[in-house]
C-alpha cells in the first residue's frame, strides 16, 4: 500500500480542495435510516404510489446494507410541504429491497433548454462503494416523453436505457438497481 | 473511474480535481469486487434535479442531537472530544444550513448495531449517532467520544483506523457527500485500503482532522478541527420551465 504523509493540513488561501468521498460502510442505519424518509408524500396523497426496488450485486445477490436516496426537484402536489418536498431515503432490507412513497414528477427542463421526461435523481450508497453511485429513475409508461429525453436519447449504448425505466406494478412502480454484471444499471458521472 | 466531460455544463459547475475520489474498483478493498460497476460511468449534463437538492434546515435536528457523549443513564465511556469546523464550497465560501449526520463506533471500537459482532463491550450510554446543521458561517460542532479502532476481515490482521462516518447535504444533489473523518497520527493508516484508495495524498490528508488546542475545553474535552469542502460553487443560473414550481 502506498505510503503517505498523515500530517493534517488546514484549508487556507484561495485553493479549497474538495473533501473526498468514503464508503458509507455497513452500519449506516445508526444515523441515516429513518422510516419517515420513505414518505416523500404522505399517505393519502392524490396520485401517490409506491416506488419499490431491489439492489443486487455482480453475483446477482441482494445487497442488504445499501441506502437508496431519491430527489425530485418539483412535485406537482400542493399537499406537500415546500421545505423538504421531493426527498426520499430508504435502506435495503434483508432481501435487498427498498421502497419510497412518492408522486410522478412533472417534466423538467434539461440544462440545454430541452424538455426532460419525468424522472428522479438517485444516489446509491453501500459498503464496497467508495463513492455513491448516481443514476436516474424514469417511468416506462412515459413513452412519448422518454423518446425525446436528451439523456435517454444520448446514451453511448441506447439499449441500456431500459435499465433506467421503472415498470408499472399493482401499487406503483418497480425499479431494479443492478450494481454490476448483466443488465448493469446505467450510472452517471455527475 | 472515467470522468468524461459532458457538453453544456452550467457555469459554476465544477468537478473535484482528478485523484480526489477513489476508483470504484479498488482491489485492496475487497468489497468493491462485486459491487463496483464494471462499465464506465456515463457522462451526464446535470439537469434541474442534479442542480437542486433538499434544504432541510433545523427541521430534522432536535436539541441535544449534536451531543453524543451522554446516554440515558450517564456519560458515555471514553475520551470526550469536540469535533468542529466549517463546511465550505470549493471557492471557500461557507455553506449555511448544511445537514450533517454522523455515526461511529464506541470507545472500544464496537458499533451499537445488530450486525456488528466484534466482541468488544457495548456502552449502554453510547448509541453513536448524531446530527446538526451548519450556522450562517458554515460552522458545525459535535461533542462525542473518541471512537476505537476495530478489526475487520478485509485482509490479514486488518484494522480500521479510528474514524467518524459523516454524511452531508449541501445546497444541491451534486454536493451530496458521505465520507469518514480520521484522527491525526493514527498508526493504522498505512494498511487501510479505504483511506488508501484515494489516489492523491493531499486529498487523503483532507480526511484527517487536526488537533486544535483552541477547541479543547479545560477539564472537559480534547478538540479536533475538521473543515469539509463540498464541490461547487453552485450559484447556477438555471431556467426552470416557467410553469413549474421548484424548490432550492
Ligand atoms: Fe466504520
Amino acid at each position: 500500500m502506498a505510503e503517505f504523509d498523515t500530517s493534517p493540513i488546514m484549508t487556507s488561501g484561495a485553493a479549497f480542495g474538495v473533501t473526498p468521498s468514503q464508503t458509507v460502510g455497513p452500519f449506516l442505519h445508526l444515523a441515516l435510516a429513518d422510516p419517515a424518509d420513505a414518505w416523500v408524500v404522505p399517505v393519502g396523497t392524490v396520485s401517490g404510489f409506491w416506488l419499490r426496488g431491489t439492489v443486487t450485486d455482480g453475483n446477482a445477490d441482494p445487497v442488504t446494507d445499501a441506502l437508496v436516496e431519491t430527489w425530485q426537484a418539483s412535485a406537482n402536489d400542493a399537499e406537500v410541504s415546500a421545505s423538504v418536498v421531493g426527498f426520499g431515503r430508504c435502506p435495503t432490507d434483508a432481501a435487498g429491497c427498498w421502497a419510497i412513497h412518492t408522486v410522478k414528477p412533472p417534466p423538467t427542463s434539461a440544462a440545454d433548454g430541452r424538455r426532460a421526461a419525468p424522472h428522479l435523481a438517485v444516489s446509491i450508497f453501500a459498503r464496497g462503494l467508495l463513492d455513491r453511485l448516481v443514476t436516474r429513475i424514469y417511468f416506462a409508461d412515459e413513452e412519448e416523453a422518454n423518446a425525446v429525453d436528451p439523456v435517454l436519447g444520448e446514451l453511448p449504448d441506447p439499449t441500456r436505457g431500459q435499465t433506467l425505466l421503472a415498470t408499472p406494478t399493482k401499487d406503483g412502480y418497480h425499479f431494479s438497481l443492478r450494481l454490476q454484471g448483466e443488465a448493469e444499471t446505467v450510472f452517471f458521472a455527475l | 473511474m472515467s470522468t468524461p466531460e459532458p457538453r453544456g455544463l452550467p457555469a459554476g459547475y465544477a468537478r473535484p480535481a482528478p485523484g480526489t475520489d477513489a476508483p470504484l474498483i479498488s482491489p485492496a478493498y475487497r468489497s468493491t469486487a462485486a459491487r463496483a460497476p464494471s462499465r464506465p460511468l456515463v457522462a451526464l449534463t446535470p439537469g434541474l434535479n442534479e442542480l437542486t437538492g433538499p434544504l432541510f434546515g433545523m427541521d430534522r435536528v432536535r436539541p441535544g442531537d449534536a451531543d453524543l457523549s451522554r446516554g440515558p443513564s450517564g456519560d458515555a465511556l471514553g475520551q470526550r472530544i469536540v469535533v468542529a469546523g466549517r463546511v465550505l464550497d470549493a471557492d471557500g465560501r461557507p455553506i449555511p444550513d448544511a445537514l450533517i449526520e454522523i455515526w461511529q463506533a464506541n470507545a472500544s471500537g464496537r458499533y451499537h448495531h445488530e450486525r456488528d459482532n466484534w466482541p468488544a463491550p457495548l456502552d449502554p450510554n453510547f448509541s453513536g449517532g448524531g446530527r446538526t446543521v451548519t450556522d450562517e458561517e458554515g460552522h458545525y460542532r459535535f461533542l462525542t467520544i473518541k471512537p476505537g479502532a476495530y478489526p475487520w476481515a478485509n485482509h490479514v490482521n486488518a484494522w480500521r483506523p479510528a474514524h467518524i462516518h459523516v454524511s452531508l447535504f449541501g445546497r444541491s444533489f451534486s454536493q451530496r457527500l458521505v465520507t469518514q473523518m480520521y484522527f491525526p497520527d493514527d498508526p493504522l493508516f498505512f494498511q487501510d485500503p479505504i483511506l488508501g484508495a484515494i489516489p492523491d495524498p493531499a486529498a487523503r490528508r483532507r480526511l484527517v482532522s487536526a488537533y486544535d488546542h483552541a477547541l479543547t475545553e479545560a477539564q472537559w474535552a480534547l478538540g479536533f478541527r475538521w473543515d469539509i469542502v463540498l464541490r461547487g460553487p453552485l450559484a447556477v443560473p438555471f431556467e426552470p420551465l416557467s410553469e413549474q414550481d421548484h424548490h432550492g
